[in-house]
């Protein structure tokens, strides 16, 4: 495993880890290990998804975002909300009332990642126009699960579209628009995402597929509810800009928004990261190959699920709904008519380069090596009780004999098989006793 | 040329709801030996393939997996019925399946098409009454 320290907002609460086994039990790439009474994260597994943080009963698991604090480091700053944040007041039925909000928090602009993301969606159908492109080609949207295929689909990659996040695309028009609009320095602009996940801020940190991010930093949605929510039913008629974005992009929030607005017959929108991997284990056997586009969402419901995010996320599916309906009538329909051919020109959509592989399960670099060791956890594996309960500290029986294998555990700390081998020395010890008397 | 990992998956017919956990197994087992994401894809399709083979055309068989440094083998051999007329069965979109089958999605005919251009070397022998055993083989490295 490579020891080079990689950057994750999804981090652990040293001090309020109980050392139970709940986090332990829902992390999908098997990243969690109790050790010495608390959890551990480890770092080439992690994909940011956020499960244990909204499992953890102490709120041990936390995701790290940045403080408004930062803000003051930028002369000018803007703010982009991801739709996701519209479903997070019921109320509202006009997305002004938002933006104006924003701006009432102190920041100097709004730009909406809705219509980063009506751009990425005319970028999307332009680009699965090449019939080279490996079916199903799979979206880049949601940075848990290019990571996920990172990790645990590695063949997969070849079929990750090649186009940025709307939060990056929005991030470099966002800047652009400003710096001619103020006639200011690209530096002068802080540009902040407000996120529904730790996996974007994440992607901010340590981007997929790009060098750098345009984005500065990523304020939690949960701090900007708490703010925002005082101050939106003061907010007047008048001051409202209008929205930006079309219904298609505002419509991203949810799973399925995606895929409604490239307008996709043979898609699969799927929601919820155990669900992604289902279908993603489908898609490798081949299964669904007459799929022509695969949407996944890690958290249930897309982003409006995103641990970072306040409201229900059934609450706030039903509120972006509404407001996709209200927009539907004045947004063009195809996603050509919605951004014109200048913007994709000017602005950078396409990634830099390919998103690299990250066999975290390899078990050995040499192929030998690695089919002795499995030898020997198969061996391990038979000699377990397989009732996966985690006192051990390893998600599975399963993943204690590969950490055995490995030389990050040792047999005993099973304790049935200590319960047992203590079992076998008592029985000894009486017939010693007797054989004694 | 020594096999060092030997794995074998019993397969019954027509029991669906395991169907596909051989396959899963033997993918995980793969990409735990850091066999490439290339020869990856390949053994993941052909691997399913064969093990609906089993379920929905066999009476029962056993699939099975070894792994040298050199290549990855994968041995289908069934307890029946046998295939009358492998060329015919060798054709794409040639299929036998019932409606269970074909009601679950399954019987488009690209099965044993499928796994021959996905496997490097591809064998297949089968008598009726007796069985049919396929034999694949995917060089690594």
């Amino acid at each position: 495993m490579d020891t080079q320290a990689r950057y994750h907002s999804v981090r652990l609460e040293k001090e309020l880890c109980k050392g139970c086994t709940n986090c332990l039990m829902h992390c999908p790439t098997e990243a969690i290990r109790v050790r010495k009474g608390r959890a551990h994260i480890l770092d080439e597994r992690c994909i940011d998804c956020g499960e244990c943080i909204r499992i953890c009963n102490y709120h041990a698991k936390i995701a790290a975002t940045d403080s408004l604090e930062m803000l003051k480091r930028f002369r000018y700053t803007v703010a982009l909300p991801a739709p996701s944040l519209y479903g997070q007041f019921r109320s509202v039925t006009d997305v002004g009332v938002i933006l104006a909000g924003l701006k009432k928090l102190g920041f100097d602009d709004v730009f909406e990642v809705a219509r980063g993301a009506d751009v990425v969606s005319r970028a999307i159908s332009d680009r699965m126009r090449d019939p080279t492109l490996p079916r199903p080609i799979i979206s880049s949207a949601c940075p848990t699960v290019v990571r996920l295929i990172q990790v645990r689909f590695p063949d997969l990659l070849p079929n990750i579209l090649d186009i940025r996040q709307p939060m990056e695309v929005a991030a470099e028009i966002a800047r652009s628009e400003f710096c001619s609009k103020h006639s200011c320095a690209p530096e002068d602009v802080g540009v902040f995402f407000i996120t529904p996940c730790p996996a974007k801020m994440t992607a901010i940190r340590s981007p997929l597929g790009q060098s750098r991010s345009a984005v500065d930093g990523a304020i939690s949605m949960m701090e900007i509810y708490s703010l925002l929510r005082p101050l939106i039913s003061h907010i007047q008629k008048d001051e409202t800009p209008e929205g930006t974005s079309t219904a298609y992009g505002i419509g991203w929030a949810t799973s399925s928004g995606e895929t409604k607005s490239i307008f996709q017959e043979n898609a699969l929108s799927v929601d919820g990261i155990q669900n992604c991997i289902r279908v993603l284990e489908e898609i490798e056997n081949n299964k669904l190959s007459d799929l022509t586009f695969f949407e996944g969402n890690a958290c249930v419901g897309g982003c409006v699920g995103g641990p970072l995010t306040f409201e229900n996320n059934y609450v706030a599916k039903n509120t972006i709904r509404k407001l996709v309906s209200n927009s539907l009538l004045r947004s063009p329909q195809t996603p050509r008519d919605r951004v014109p051919p200048s913007t994709l020109n000017k602005y950078p959509v396409r990634m830099e380069f390919e998103i690299e592989p990250h066999s975290v399960m390899k078990l050995d670099d040499d192929i030998s090596v690695a089919m002795q060791k499995m030898q020997r956890m198969n061996e391990i594996i038979d000699s377990l009780p397989g009732y996966d309960c985690g006192s051990c500290g390893s998600p599975t029986c399963r993943a204690f004999a590969e950490d055995i294998v490995l030389g990050y555990a040792n047999e005993m700390e099973c304790i049935h098989k200590l319960k047992d081998r203590l079992q076998n020395m008592a029985e000894q010890m009486v017939e010693l006793a007797q054989t004694k008397r | 040329m020594s096999t060092l990992l030997h794995a074998e998956y019993p397969v019954d017919a027509e029991d669906y709801t395991r169907a596909g956990e051989a396959s899963a197994d033997i993918k995980r087992k793969l990409k735990q030996l850091g066999v490439s994401a290339q020869v990856l894809r390949r053994v993941a399709v052909a691997s399913y393939e064969v093990e609906l083979n089993l379920v929905i055309h066999s009476m029962g068989g056993t699939l099975t997996l070894e792994v040298s440094p050199e290549r990855v083998r994968l041995i289908s051999a069934d307890r029946g019925p046998g295939i009358p007329n492998v060329e015919l069965a060798m054709r794409e979109g040639w299929s036998t399946a019932n409606e269970t089958a074909r009601s679950l999605g399954f019987g488009a005919g690209m099965g044993l098409p499928n796994m021959k251009r996905n496997a490097d070397e591809f064998d297949i022998e089968s008598e009726v009454g007796r069985g049919t055993t396929i034999r694949m083989g995917f060089l690594l490295g």
